[in-house]
């Protein structure tokens, strides 16, 4: 929708936006730069902004330390196997929900948004025997199933608002033509689904990456994730500024290109049925 | 007995000469402090010794107490060895989840552990968890500023001189802070440090009967004197400073004094360090009542029941916190850097008595003693702590009341006022009433 | 229009999600209620037999109770204002003409991207430290006592940090919805001379009460569980313990599974009163 203003006016937008996007950024910038400097550079004052020795000895520090693949990978999985799993079940469900509604489909929505309110730490007890009877602590696949069920409300509702905006006509349509149900749901649904598909699972996998309860909780070495890598970092001795930086730098980083990269997919992709 | 543990050390040695046959991959939980990573960096001594390969889950203090509490309770089984300390392990030790260690080998020399530690990670006389370093508190100063100031520090201060040298050292121009000491809420934090403190005037956590003693005139004197000189002399937001804000603020010359943990010394003159050259060391103050406020604590390996590897636990116990690692640490790093404070022989190793703080760290910690704590009897175990399983969550909530005091959110009356009630209700809770 | 072989096929389809989430909510939730009326004190051997309403009483009566519903209430309150309203202002801003919008959109969502932990951690120690972060500096440099933003202003840093956290979410679905408003609408209702606040009162703004909904609903459902920040910045101290992180401490400090299970069950009642208001409110403007 571009309106045409005069060339003040648009320099005036863009000034006011870029201030106030740089302002939003700004702790995330700062934290990357920091990483870049000695521990006490990190904490002189005046603080030093671009001008000095840039060092890679923090995240040299980090690498010898930790074995930062691991984490990565393991959180790749457990983010990218939540996700999967939870929109391979949520699919059917969205789409009974959107186009085959009974008076209680409300009802049930609102019900699993709810399951979503239970909080966690209540639960961690009896989590912890049942992943213990079923041999699952410090799996990757106890994770995934955790963060699967965790985030299945949000992923059956989004995807419930985006079905429901595909126009029921065309599926008239196509039943007309008789197309079975399978049909129905390969060749007509799911195509003009995929950019809703797309960005509900770029969001769960954001919500997943960055779930730092149950994540640290039922993992010891072999599954833990970047939210436990996180954790060995937060109050060590001494200085620690400018390591607790590259450190966060580089758990935060793969999530961050991940959401570059598909942002305008996410700008289109999270409206909940809220367009129109 | 001795013929058992003759064949546990032939079964040992014969384990490390096959070179690995039965190579184990121990998961070992531990804290992230500065002695624990060194360590891990030094694993690869211990698997070319013994074969053994080790995977490391290294978190945060509070993170991981959680993290191991949880597992040990639900004997979930994820950790080969625990780091734990002081407080948990007679706790854990009685019920039966952690493995004796009353069978570790002669060349170990379990008997030249300091006796204050091992008597500590004992329950009835069995120890159940092998002390990796101890520590306990002392006053840390800058020679420089007190020079300044023209006072000198005695070896066993008083809670009145600290308070005057800290008025005479405080700079704000300079941001010099006469005395940097912890307000952070936590027991552990915070907690740990006005227990100990207390200890000095006089106060308890309980009487004989478990009744709470905070409104005792004793707590008040505590707090009052503390939170008087903190806004006198301490830095500002001291109330969430805790033992890492502290050293940082000490190594970047913007404390006088700072009465911490003994192991702090070897930060506070080492490289990391701006004020390396004019640290001198004293006794906790006193405050003439014949307890000192310096407290007792080890972090120490311990092995969960029912773990399958336990022999191998056992092996890299005695590699981790034998007199072995300790000249593998010197050969490194130098004997400043050694793990502090766990074996008597150190402490008569000529090397070791050249380094500055060694003999006062010796000192406090002798100083110390877990089973008499207080002026008055206390029927607890433990100088800044009580080893009783409800200590943690009471004294947690009890520090956050103080720290709300010292933030100047509340009087030092509330706080104790508070800090009473609710000690009461969880003793009750408990059924210690 | 549907026939009854479909209503039978969409059973089964949804079949999957309702029995997993049905067991993912009763398993644990059967198991929290058992433990409320249980002594269970894992340090003292486990489970010590029943213990009537015991928990249930303790846990109202103790001092921290009322102020910790108060807390949670206030962030979430606040929380959801603050990224509401900058919300709005920043997505109308966005969907102005301008030179890289593109890149102005990255910045202002990085912050989503960005884990709890590492984001309270970095604001707590690089930016609000009283004597080292950046804030301090600031502080001193134009003669000001620096704050020690933990202790003398915890409430506000938190609501700080959560909000920051939350604000590009908002702004995204907020953006998402605006960019779908009618231009031609808009532009008639300037020719008519109507004026800024007005065009904003009855155009732009019932239009995104859907959008704004949406934002409340999903971000609710979040920060009534925040844990990390609070955790990793104040420990719960200086009146910023939450519900949550109330039975954290007594799960987990304490070690009073019992005490804590009953506050877990009093923060599903609260979780759903808080549902119960919010489902009126969307229930209506999700039919629309």
């Amino acid at each position: 929708m571009a309106r045409s203003v005069t060339p003040q006016r648009k320099a005036l937008n863009t000034a006011a936006a870029w201030a106030i996007g740089l302002l939003i950024f700004f702790p995330i910038l700062w934290t990357i730069i920091t990483s870049f400097k000695t521990e006490a550079q990190a904490i002189s004052d005046p603080p030093v902004f671009l001008f000095f020795d840039w060092t890679l000895e923090n995240y040299g520090a980090v690498m010898e330390r930790s074995n930062y693949g691991r984490f990565l990978w393991n959180s790749i999985i457990i983010a990218g196997g939540s996700t999967l799993l939870g929109v391979i079940i949520a699919v059917p469900a969205a789409w009974s929900m959107a186009f085959v509604p009974s008076n209680r489909t409300k009802d049930i929505l609102l019900w699993m948004l709810s399951t979503k309110m239970l909080p966690a730490v209540g639960v961690l007890y009896p989590m912890y025997l049942i992943f213990i009877k079923f041999g699952l602590l410090d799996s990757r696949t106890g994770l995934v199933i955790v963060l699967m069920l965790i985030n299945l409300p949000i992923i059956v509702w989004m995807l419930y608002t985006y079905f429901r905006e595909i126009p029921g006509e065309i599926l008239e349509a196509a039943r007309m033509d008789g197309a079975t149900l399978k049909s129905e749901i390969i060749y007509i649904l799911t195509p003009m689904a995929i950019p809703g598909i797309a960005s509900t699972m770029l969001l769960n996998f954001i919500l997943a990456w960055n779930e730092a309860f149950w994540t640290l909780n039922l993992t010891a070495a072999k599954a833990a994730p970047l939210t436990a890598f996180i954790a060995s970092y937060s109050s060590p001795e001494g200085l620690f500024y400018a390591k607790l930086s590259a450190a966060s730098t580089i758990a935060i980083a793969p999530i961050l290109i991940l959401g570059w990269f598909s942002q305008k997919q996410l700008v289109r992709g999270l409206t909940f049925g809220a367009v129109k | 007995m001795s013929l058992r543990n003759a064949l546990g050390a032939a079964t040992a040695l014969s384990l490390i000469a096959a070179g690995g046959v039965f190579a184990e991959t121990l998961t070992i939980a531990t804290v992230n402090n500065g002695d624990m990573i060194r360590m891990q960096g030094l694993t690869a001594d211990f698997t070319e010794k013994t074969g053994h390969e080790v995977e490391w889950v290294t978190l945060e203090e509070n993170v991981l107490r959680q993290r191991v509490t949880t597992d040990i309770t639900t004997k979930g089984g994820s950790f080969d060895i625990m780091t734990i300390g002081m407080y948990e392990t007679p706790i854990w030790g009685k019920n039966g989840w952690l493995v004796p260690l009353d069978d570790l080998s002669a060349e170990y020399d379990a008997a030249d552990i300091l006796p204050a530690m091992a008597g500590g990670l004992s329950y009835e006389g069995t120890l159940f968890a092998a002390p990796f370093y101890g520590e306990s508190s002392m006053v840390m100063y800058r020679t420089d500023l007190m020079q300044a100031a023209g006072m000198e520090m005695p070896k066993a201060p008083t809670w009145e001189f600290i308070r005057d040298a800290a008025a005479a050292m405080t700079d704000r121009e300079k941001e010099i802070n006469g005395i940097c000491l912890r307000g952070k809420a936590g027991w552990g934090e915070g907690g740990a440090f006005i227990t100990a403190m207390s200890n000095s005037f006089g106060a308890r956590w309980f009487d004989m009967e478990w009744n709470a003693q905070f409104d005792t005139e004793a707590w008040a004197n505590t707090l009052n004197f503390y939170k008087d000189m903190m806004d006198a002399s301490g830095p500002s937001g001291y109330a969430t400073n805790g033992f890492n804000e502290n050293l940082s603020l000490f190594n970047q010359g913007k404390c006088g004094m700072w009465i911490d943990a003994t192991v702090a010394a070897s930060f506070v003159t080492g490289k990391d360090s701006t004020v390396a050259d004019h640290v001198g060391f004293a006794l906790a103050p006193d405050n003439g009542l014949g307890k000192r406020s310096n407290w007792l604590w080890a972090w120490a390996l311990a092995i969960p029941a029912g773990t399958q590897k336990e022999a191998a636990a056992k092996q890299f116990i005695e590699w981790a916190t034998g007199t072995g690692y300790i000249e593998l640490v010197a050969a490194n790093e130098g004997w400043a850097n050694v793990p502090p404070g766990a074996r008597t022989s150190l402490y008569e190793n000529p090397d070791y008595q050249k380094v500055p703080f060694a003999q006062m760290t010796l000192d406090s910690i002798l100083s110390a003693d877990p089973n008499n704590s207080t002026v008055e009897e206390s029927p607890y175990v433990g100088v800044q702590f009580a080893a009783i399983p409800e200590f943690a969550g009471i004294a947690t909530d009890v520090s956050q009341e103080f720290s709300a005091a010292y933030a100047g959110q509340q009087t030092v009356e509330e706080a104790l006022a508070k800090a009473q009630a609710l000690t009461n209700d969880a003793m009750e809770a408990a059924g210690y009433k | 229009m549907a026939t009854k072989a479909s209503r039978s096929a969409a059973r089964v389809m949804m079949a999957p999600a309702v029995i997993l989430l049905l067991g993912w909510m009763l398993v644990p939730l059967t198991m929290t209620l058992w433990f409320s009326f249980r002594k269970y004190l894992p340090l003292r051997g486990g489970d010590l037999g029943g213990a009537g309403f015991d928990n249930y009483l303790r846990f109202v009566s103790s001092s921290a109770f009322w102020p910790s519903v108060i807390t949670t209430l206030l962030i979430v309150g606040s929380v959801l204002v603050i990224t509401v309203c900058l919300g709005i202002l920043l997505a109308m801003l966005l969907d102005q003409p301008m030179w890289g919008q593109g890149v102005v959109r990255i910045l202002v969502i990085a912050p989503f991207f960005v884990m709890p932990t590492v984001s309270a951690l970095v604001w707590k120690n690089i930016f609000m430290d009283p004597n080292n972060g950046l804030f301090a500096h600031l502080w001193r440099f134009f003669g000001a006592d620096p704050v020690s933003w933990m202790s003398a202003a915890s409430m506000p840093s938190i609501i700080l940090i959560v909000s920051w956290q939350w604000l590009p979410f908002a702004t995204l679905i907020l953006l998402t919805a605006i960019q779908s408003l009618d231009g031609e609408q808009l532009e008639a209702a300037e020719m008519d001379g109507a004026p800024h606040l007005k065009r904003f009162w009855y155009i732009v703004l019932p239009h995104l009460s859907r959008a704004i909904t949406i934002v409340i609903l999903i971000q609710t459902i979040f920060l009534l569980s925040i844990f990390a920040e609070i955790f990793v910045t104040t420990g719960g101290a200086f009146g910023t313990k939450t519900l949550t992180y109330l039975i954290f401490q007594r799960v987990l400090e304490s070690q009073n599974v019992g005490l804590g299970s009953a506050g877990g069950v009093y923060a599903i009642i609260l979780a759903n009163i808080v549902a119960i208001f919010l489902m009126r409110i969307v229930g209506k403007n999700l039919d629309a």
